[in-house]
């Protein structure tokens, strides 16, 4: 049983993808027979070539992909190599995990109230500062190049990937190597660069992979934050598959087979350039530089770093919360003239619909993910077995190229628009998280506590229930807050697979985007950001009270 | 009861490290003894039932007359102590001893005090386990075992994290129950002191006797 939950779960992470690729592959070459595709053709891709933005929109998908990710992983690197060790680090690690459950579009919407030219930041400095009595007319918001969309992936990005070296750092035997550095007399930045950092990102290059491929191909953070004229091409494809010219789904699939390309292109490119810091970074580490001034720049600079993120964040998610209960606000002032609960009781029907719908769906997906997880590690042993690196295809495959093709086939079975499908769809993505999340404590439980019991006459089902699954509890409620997260933050998969009859409050959310009704943005985003918090806080805090009798259950 | 390993051989790619062919009277306690890496622990992990996939197995295990080569852990019935106690943290006392307690019998409550009262800590089954002593603790997962009517025991250097006034009593307190209920013990200690006091034979990994 357990291991048929093994395939189970292999089965439902490469079926959808691959089936979602079949699906926009035969579209991208004119077979579509459900909109009258019956011929092979490369007029898609003839379209798509005659679109006059394509140029630009793949130039800003790689620029603004690859820009964030490097800046994510080099912040990443410079927090940990200056901070790693002290007071303030271990402080900074445990307020990373509820910014986890975060969703994208909410943090994207924070930054984006934080940053416009009517945000806080201009109030802050107007009009004693700037000179301005009005909001100035500057695109900062949706900017040509995309630099606040990198800005919205790094600020979310840099949380992600600072957990999974948190993970990764026993197992480089970081603190002892870092302590033979300094005895060496290199200081702390250089040594860990030099020691630490390697071992580290051998770990973590599958999260930097599904980092870099997500941030290329991105769809909410872009129709937030992204440049608009033209979009990414990510943006744009999405764009042409809800068109009401039907036809225009062929040049879309032909797109999104672009944009798989592009991903498989930027990932190969990043190899290179692995290999490459690799062979100049050898030198490097052997040349002998002791880098003891650089610390006195670089870990105020990470300390600036994480400062900024974390005020971005906080800052952001505030200005979302007073928008949300704001009357009438003028500019520059830092606070709105009137207060109200307008804004929510206008929304309140169909707030209660969609939260839960929102909720309906993550509890059902993070469940069922959770289940199947437990299923898969049982069957697995010690060992993880190496087929399970096919838990990332869903993380590393840009959603945009396949969901497509999984729609299409969802209106051909005419399963779309179900509360089950948009849920099946969503565990596609909710599975890869909660069984990552899960795998490391699951495999850390002492083996023996088992063994004893089996040895008092336990059999392995009742092992698994009466001792392994409540001594993980903590760990599987982790992994289920996370699995919630992750679900409540999906917009393609529910925008695509619901038809517009299944909705959550992130499609609710991001389809505002566009307006200019801040006071109402700020509703559907403080909803969004809460609906997973408060499940993060009740899944911390369950098996805290649960086990409060029993300090052998606590932490550390 | 008696333990029987009968040519009882443990190969690591293709080398034999353990070999045995001997049987363990009632009562009696087998000392198997070496430095550390030389197979004990694997020993103790075949005769449980537990051993690890990069190891193979030839000959027999026979407790009471019955072949246990093949079954699996929970239907052995041989009890295993470690030098951690492994009491299940989110159990009380009781219900540690409940876990282990068989079932069937009918007045559970009073099995578990009786049990501890055995083990000089009446009253406490409502304790944290992680509240209790370390001697505490040992004397409870002895109990445990014991209360799960085992034919046999298993001792993986269960004595060697007490301090040596604990040890000493922990070493009579387990042996006795041992002699007690006629639990023929296999134990695997690297503590000269262990296995004197243990009184059996003491043999290496190859069956020589020391």
């Amino acid at each position: 049983m357990a291991r048929a939950g093994l395939w189970a779960a292999l089965g439902l992470l490469a079926l959808p993808v691959l089936a979602g690729l079949a699906g926009v592959i035969a579209p991208a070459f004119g077979y579509l027979p459900a909109l009258g595709g019956t011929e092979l053709s490369l007029d898609p891709w003839r379209g798509l070539l005659g679109w006059g933005g394509l140029g630009h929109a793949m130039r800003l998908s790689v620029t603004t992909g690859v820009l964030s990710t490097a800046l994510s992983l080099a912040m990443t690197f410079l927090i940990v190599a200056a901070w790693q060790g002290t007071r303030s680090f271990a402080w900074v690690t445990r307020a990373l995990a509820p910014m986890l459950a975060l969703p994208h579009a909410a943090a994207a919407f924070g930054l984006a109230f934080l940053i416009a030219p009517s945000g806080w930041i201009a109030r802050a400095l107007s009009p004693w500062a700037t000179g301005w009595d009005r909001p100035p007319d500057l695109l900062i918001v949706n900017d040509p190049l995309g630099l606040a969309l990198v800005a919205g992936l790094v600020v979310k990005e840099v949380p992600f990937l600072l957990l999974m070296t948190l993970a990764a750092l026993p197992q480089a035997d970081s603190l002892r190597s870092q302590m033979i550095a300094r005895g060496l007399g290199y200081g702390r930045v250089m040594g860990w660069m030099k020691v630490v950092a390697p071992r580290v990102y051998a770990q973590i290059r599958l999260p930097v992979y599904a980092v870099l491929a997500y941030s290329m191909s991105v769809v909410d953070v872009a129709l937030i934050l992204g440049p608009t004229r033209p979009p990414t091409l990510a943006v744009q494809i999405l764009e042409w598959t809800n068109h009401p010219d039907l036809r225009l789904r062929f040049q879309a699939a032909a797109g999104a087979c672009l944009q798989l390309l592009l991903v498989v292109g930027a990932l190969a490119l990043w190899r290179l350039a692995e290999r490459l810091v690799a062979r100049r970074g050898a030198g490097w580490a052997a040349g002998g530089a002791r880098g003891v001034g650089a610390d006195r720049v670089l870990r105020p600079v990470g300390a600036g770093v994480a400062l900024a993120i974390g005020l971005a964040v906080g800052l952001g998610l505030a200005g979302l919360l007073v928008w949300s209960f704001a009357g009438l606000w003028r500019f520059p002032a830092l606070w709105p003239d009137a207060w109200g609960l307008r804004n929510w009781a206008g929304q309140s029907d169909m707030l209660a619909r969609r939260i839960w719908q929102s909720a309906a769906i993550a509890l059902g997906a993070s469940v069922i993910a959770l289940t199947l997880s437990v299923a898969a590690l049982q069957t697995q042993g010690a060992r993880p077995a190496r087929i399970m690196g096919l838990i990332y295809l869903p993380l590393i495959v840009p959603q945009i190229a396949f969901l497509p093709g999984l729609a299409s086939f969802a209106l051909i079975l005419g399963l779309d628009g179900t509360l089950g499908t948009v849920m099946a769809v969503h565990l596609v993505f909710v599975l890869p998280y909660v069984y990552l999340v899960l795998a490391d404590p699951w495999r850390a439980w002492d083996a023996r506590a088992g063994l004893v019991a089996a040895s008092l006459g336990a059999r392995p089902l009742r092992v698994l229930w009466a001792v392994r699954l409540p001594m993980l509890l903590r760990a599987l409620c982790v992994a289920f807050a996370v699995g919630f997260a992750t679900s409540i933050a999906q917009y393609l998969p529910t925008l695509l697979i619901g038809a517009g009859r299944v909705g959550t409050v992130t499609t609710e959310a991001v389809a505002l985007a566009s307006s200019a009704n801040r006071r109402l943005i700020g509703v559907w985003a403080v909803v969004q950001m809460a609906l997973p918090m408060a499940v993060f806080a009740t899944c911390l805090t369950l098996p805290a009270l649960i086990w409060r009798n029993r300090q052998g259950m606590r932490i550390g | 009861m008696s333990l029987r390993l009968e040519n009882l051989i443990i190969l690591r790619d293709g080398a034999p490290m353990v070999a045995l062919d001997r049987t363990v009277a009632p009562g009696e306690v087998l000392s198997v003894m070496g430095p550390s890496g030389c197979g004990k622990s694997t020993l103790l992990a075949c005769l449980a039932g537990a051993l690890p996939p990069v190891f193979q197995a030839r000959g027999r295990v026979w407790l009471d007359g019955r072949e246990i080569t093949d079954l699996p852990s929970h239907a052995r019935r041989l009890g295993m102590l470690f030098q951690d106690d492994i009491l299940f943290p989110h159990l009380s006392v009781a219900g540690n001893l409940g876990f282990g307690l068989a079932r069937g019998v009918r007045d559970r409550a009073g099995a578990i005090e009786d049990a501890l009262r055995e083990a000089g800590l009446a009253g406490m089954g409502a304790r944290d386990p992680a509240t209790l002593s370390g001697g505490q603790r040992a004397r409870v997962a002895l109990m445990r075992t014991l209360l799960s009517a085992p034919r046999g025991l298993l001792l993986d250097e269960a004595f060697s994290k007490l301090d040596t006034e604990l040890r000493a009593q922990m070493r009579g307190f387990v042996f006795g129950r041992a002699r007690a209920h006629g639990l023929p013990v296999v134990m695997v200690t690297h503590d000269i002191e262990d296995a004197r006091a243990a009184g059996g034979p003491v043999v290496d990994v190859m069956g020589r006797v020391l």
